[in-house]
C-alpha cells in the first residue's frame, strides 16, 4: 500500500453503526445496535492499512491475523473472512458483541494514533452474522479418530472452545454443563439486548455438528468426580467452572425480599426469562425504584435490564467516582441513554427492611477519595456524619464473584489458591492433577470471554499433546 | 427427558413419582435433593429424593401441589416425561450411630424424613419416629415410615387420627419421660422446624433441620437460597439443606420464601384460568 492510499484511506470517516433509539429499547430486550451494513462493513474495512507490523494483532489475547479477516471484507469476501476468523475464534460473533475492544486490538490499531481506530470488532461481528445468516456455516473437516476421549466441565467460553479445538484434532469431547442450557455467562448473565441468545446456540449447534456431545443437567463433583471421569475412559479432563460465587456485602438486611446478588438477578431475567412472566414461570420483581451496588460491566448489565423492566428509577451507586467506573465506556453511553441515574461516592450502610421483610429503602454514606491503594485507584474513604437513606424496593448487588468451589471441593488434589481459584501453570493450563486442564474465571477470577476462550486454546493444545504421548 | 414410570396419589394433592433417572439414582444419599424443570417454559424447582432404585434406574419423589408448577407435576402421569432434572445436589445427611435418633416429619416433610429414617436405623440408631398432618386424610408414609423406625407415633391437629395435637407436644413428652435422645431430625414446615428446635434448644439436644427457601440453580451460583445460620450467610443448596435447627434464622426465611406471593398467586390464577379450578390447600406452608 503506497503513502497516498494510505493517506486516502485515512480520510475514510469511523462508520457508526445504527441502533435501537434509546426511548425505544427500553422497552424491549432486542439487541441495542444492528451491525453494520455490508456497505458499511467494506467501508470500515477500508479503513485499515494493512501494516506491515499489525499491533492490533498483539492487542487480540488470542491473536487474530487481523489484517487478513479485514482484508477480505475489504474485498466483499464476507464469508471467507469469517472462516478466517475461526481458525482462531470459535465464537466471532460473541467476541464481535463483548470482547472490550477499546482495550484491548483497537486500543493499539496503527490508525487509532491519528484518527479514530478501526472498529475489528464490529466488522468481526459482522462477518460472523453474515456467515451465519446467509446459512454459510460449513463443518470442517474432522480427523479419523484418536481413540482418545476428553470430558470438559461447563460449558462456558472456556469449555466451549477447549471441545471445539480438540475435535477438530480427532479426538471425541463430551461437555458436562451443571446448567440445563450450554454457554455459561454468555447465557445466564449477559443480558439479551447486548448478545441475542439465539447466537450463542447456534455457536454451540454448530459445536455439535462437529461431534461435539454435550450433557446438560450434570454437576461435575455431585453425579460424578473428575476421579470418577478418568476413571471411567476419559483420557484427560478440563475445568473450566467458571466464577459462579456471588460476593454478598455483609451489611444488616442484606436477605431482605428485594435484595438480589446479580447472578440471580441476572439468571432470573436471561436464563430463566423472567421478563416475559407469566408466558414464562419464574418470577422477578419488578420494583419501581431499583438500586444497584457495584461500577462493573456486571452492574451496568443488572442496571440495564432493570431499566427494562419498567420501574420509575434505576440507579447506581458506586462508592468511588466517575472516573474510576470499571465497566466499559460504551456500556455507561448506553445505560446514559437509557435514562441510568449514578449516584457517585456513595458506599450503602445497611438494608431497611418493612414490616413484611420487603426491601424499602438503603442507608447510604458519602465517601471521598483518599490516598491510591495497591490497585492505583484511590481509595474511597467515609465521610463521618454524612448518612442518607435512598428509597429503593428492589437492590442488585453487583460486587463481583469468587471461583466455584464445587470442582475443587470434591477433588483435593487439584491446588487452588487463597481465593479458591485453580493454579495452572499458564502456558499449558496445567493444574497441579495429572490429566486434569483448566481455565477461564476459575483460573483467572472474573475476566473477559476472550480471554477465557485463549486459555481453552492454550490447554486444548496441551491435553491433545497429552493424550497423543501420556507426557505430563 | 426424564420419564415418570409410575404414580400414586398419596393424599389430597400429594403425589409419589418415580423417574427415570439412572445416574442420579445410583449416586444419591439421604438428605440430597434434585432441581427439575417441566418444560421449556418452566421454573426450576427443588424436591427431596425420598428413595432410589439403582437396578431399576429411578429414584422417587414426593410432591405436594402448592402452585403453578407443582400443580403442573401433579397433573403429569405415567409416561410423560419432565424437561430436566439435575442432582444430587445439596450435601447428604450427616449419619452416624447417635443411639436414639428421633425422626419427626411435619406434614410433606415426611418425605423427605423417610430416606433419613432409613439411614439411622442402618446405622444402629435406635430409631423413633414422629409424624404429623392436620388431619387423617393428609397424613402420608404411614407404613413405610413403620417399617423404617422402630417406634411410630402419630399426630393429626384436629384428632383425627393418633395423637390430639403437634408433633412437638410427643417430643416433649419423650423428653420429660427422660429419653435419652442422641439426635432430632424435624422437617416439615418453617414454623413446625422452629418449633421443635426450641423443644430441643433447652436441654443441648442436636437436632437438624431441612432448609426449604426459594431456589434458582441449586448450585451455588446464585445465592436466592441464602438463609442466616449462626450469625452468618449460608446457601441452602451447597451449604446444607441439614443444618443446626438451633443456629437457623426462621423468622428470615419464612419472609423470603414469601418474596413472590403476588407473583405466585397470578401464575396459579392464570395457569387454573386455563386449565380449570383446581383445589389448592396452602394453608400447611
Ligand atoms: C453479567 C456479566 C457480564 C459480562 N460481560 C462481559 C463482556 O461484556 N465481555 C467480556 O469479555 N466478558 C464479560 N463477562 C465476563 C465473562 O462472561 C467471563 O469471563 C467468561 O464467561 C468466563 O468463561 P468461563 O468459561 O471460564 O466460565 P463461565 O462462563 O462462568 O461458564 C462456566 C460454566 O460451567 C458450569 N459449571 C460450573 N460448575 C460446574 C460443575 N461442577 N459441573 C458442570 N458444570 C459446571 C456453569 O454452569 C457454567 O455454565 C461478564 C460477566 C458477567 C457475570
Ligand atoms: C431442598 C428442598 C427440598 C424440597 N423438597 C420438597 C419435597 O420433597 N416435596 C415438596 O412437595 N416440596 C418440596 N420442596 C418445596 C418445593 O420446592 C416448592 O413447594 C415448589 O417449588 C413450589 O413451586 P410452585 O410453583 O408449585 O409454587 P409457588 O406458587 O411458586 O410457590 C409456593 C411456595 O413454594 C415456595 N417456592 C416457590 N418457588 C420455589 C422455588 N423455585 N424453590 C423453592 N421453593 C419455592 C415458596 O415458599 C412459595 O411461597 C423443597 C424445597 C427445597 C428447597
Ligand atoms: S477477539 Fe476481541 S480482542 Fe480479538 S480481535 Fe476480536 S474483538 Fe479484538
Ligand atoms: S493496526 Fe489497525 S490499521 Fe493496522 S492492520 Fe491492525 S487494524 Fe489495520
Ligand atoms: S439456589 Fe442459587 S445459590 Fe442456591
Amino acid at each position: 500500500m503506497d503513502a497516498n492510499e494510505i493517506k486516502e484511506r485515512m480520510k475514510i470517516p469511523r462508520q457508526t453503526m445504527p441502533e435501537q433509539d434509546p426511548h425505544e429499547r427500553v422497552r424491549n430486550f432486542y439487541e441495542v445496535p444492528y451491525g453494520f451494513t455490508p456497505e458499511q462493513a467494506i467501508a470500515e474495512a477500508k479503513r485499515c492499512i494493512q501494516c506491515k507490523k499489525p499491533l492490533c494483532v498483539g492487542g487480540c489475547p488470542v491473536n487474530i491475523d487481523i489484517p487478513w479477516f479485514i482484508r477480505l471484507i475489504a474485498e466483499g469476501k464476507f464469508v471467507e473472512a469469517a472462516h478466517k476468523l475461526k481458525e482462531t475464534n470459535g465464537l466471532p460473533a460473541v467476541c464481535g458483541r463483548v470482547c472490550p475492544q477499546e482495550d484491548q486490538c483497537e486500543k493499539v490499531c496503527v490508525v487509532g494514533k491519528k484518527a479514530d481506530a478501526v472498529s475489528i470488532g464490529r466488522l468481526e461481528r459482522f462477518a460472523a452474522d453474515y456467515e451465519r445468516e446467509h446459512g454459510e456455516v460449513t463443518i470442517p473437516n474432522i480427523p479419523k479418530w484418536t481413540g482418545k476421549k476428553a470430558a470438559v466441565v461447563g460449558a462456558g467460553p472456556a469449555g466451549l472452545t477447549v471441545a471445539g479445538d480438540l475435535v477438530k484434532k480427532g479426538h471425541k469431547v463430551t461437555v458436562f454443563e451443571a446448567l440445563h442450557t450450554p454457554g455459561g455467562v454468555l447465557m445466564y448473565g449477559i443480558p439479551e439486548f447486548r448478545l441475542p441468545k439465539k447466537i450463542v446456540q447456534s455457536e454451540v449447534e454448530y459445536l455439535k455438528r462437529m461431534g461435539v456431545e454435550i450433557v446438560l443437567n450434570a454437576v461435575v463433583g455431585k453425579l460424578e468426580t473428575i476421579d470418577e471421569l478418568l476413571a471411567n475412559g476419559y483420557d484427560a479432563v478440563f475445568v473450566g467452572s467458571g466464577a459462579g460465587l456471588p460476593n454478598f456485602m455483609n451489611i444488616p438486611g442484606e436477605n431482605l425480599s428485594g435484595v438480589y446478588s446479580a447472578n440471580e438477578y441476572l439468571t432470573r431475567v436471561n436464563l430463566m426469562k423472567a421478563y416475559q412472566f407469566p408466558e414464562y414461570d419464574t418470577p422477578v420483581i419488578r420494583g419501581r425504584k431499583v438500586v444497584v451496588i457495584g461500577g462493573g460491566n456486571t452492574a451496568m448489565d443488572s442496571a440495564r435490564t432493570a431499566l427494562r423492566l419498567c420501574p420509575e428509577e434505576v440507579s447506581i451507586v458506586y462508592r468511588r467516582s466517575r472516573e474510576e467506573l470499571p465497566a466499559r465506556v460504551e456500556e455507561i453511553h448506553h445505560g446514559e441513554e437509557e435514562g441510568l441515574k449514578f449516584k457517585l461516592l456513595t458506599n450503602p450502610k445497611r438494608f431497611i427492611g418493612d414490616h413484611e421483610g420487603r426491601l424499602k429503602a438503603l442507608e447510604c454514606v458519602s465517601m471521598e477519595l483518599g490516598e491510591p491503594d495497591e490497585s492505583g485507584r484511590r481509595r474511597p474513604v467515609e465521610m463521618k456524619g454524612s448518612e442518607f437513606t435512598i428509597e429503593a424496593d428492589v437492590a442488585i448487588i453487583a460486587i463481583g464473584n469468587g471461583a466455584n468451589p464445587l470442582v475443587p471441593q470434591t477433588t483435593p488434589d487439584i491446588k487452588v489458591n487463597k481465593w479458591g481459584n485453580i493454579t495452572v501453570n499458564p502456558d499449558n493450563g496445567r493444574t497441579s492433577k495429572e490429566g486434569v486442564f483448566s481455565g477461564g474465571d476459575i483460573v483467572r477470577g472474573g475476566a473477559t470471554v476472550i480471554l477465557a476462550m485463549g486459555d481453552g486454546r492454550r490447554a486444548a493444545d496441551s491435553m491433545d499433546e497429552y493424550m497423543r504421548t501420556g507426557i505430563w | 427427558m426424564y420419564e415418570i414410570v409410575e404414580k400414586a396419589e398419596l393424599a389430597h394433592t400429594v403425589y409419589q413419582y418415580k423417574i427415570k433417572a439412572p445416574l442420579i439414582a445410583k449416586k444419591r444419599k439421604a438428605g440430597q435433593f434434585v432441581v427439575l424443570r417441566l418444560n421449556e417454559m418452566g421454573e426450576r424447582i427443588p424436591l427431596t429424593i425420598v428413595g432410589s432404585d439403582d437396578k431399576e434406574g429411578t429414584i422417587t419423589i414426593i410432591v405436594q401441589e402448592v402452585g403453578k408448577s407443582t400443580a403442573m407435576l401433579g397433573d403429569m402421569t405415567v409416561g410423560d416425561s419432565i424437561l430436566d432434572v439435575v442432582g444430587p445436589l445439596g450435601k447428604p445427611t450427616h449419619i452416624e450411630d447417635f443411639g436414639i435418633a428421633v425422626c419427626v416429619g411435619g406434614g410433606i416433610g415426611t418425605a423427605p424424613v423417610l430416606p433419613i429414617a432409613k439411614a439411622m436405623k442402618e446405622a444402629g440408631n435406635k430409631v423413633i419416629s414422629i409424624i404429623g398432618a392436620r388431619n387423617k386424610g393428609l397424613l402420608i408414609l404411614e407404613n413405610e415410615m413403620r417399617e423404617a423406625s422402630h417406634e411410630l407415633h402419630i399426630t393429626t391437629d384436629d384428632g383425627s387420627y393418633g395423637h390430639h395435637g403437634f408433633v412437638t407436644q410427643v417430643l416433649q413428652k419423650f423428653i420429660d419421660e427422660g429419653m435419652k435422645i442422641g439426635c432430632v431430625v424435624g422437617i416439615g414446615p418453617v414454623p413446625m422446624m422452629r418449633a421443635v428446635s426450641n423443644v430441643t434448644r433447652p436441654y443441648g439436644i442436636q437436632t437438624v433441620v431441612s432448609l426449604n427457601p426459594i431456589m434458582v440453580d441449586g448450585t451455588g451460583m446464585c445465592g436466592a437460597c441464602r438463609v442466616t445460620i449462626g450469625g452468618k450467610n449460608q446457601f441452602v443448596c451447597v451449604d446444607g439443606p441439614e443444618f443446626n435447627g438451633h443456629e437457623v434464622n426462621y423468622e428470615e426465611l419464612m419472609l423470603r420464601n414469601r418474596s413472590y406471593i403476588k407473583e405466585e398467586k397470578t401464575a396459579m390464577e392464570e395457569f387454573t384460568y386455563h386449565e380449570g379450578a383446581k383445589c389448592y390447600d396452602r394453608e400447611c406452608k
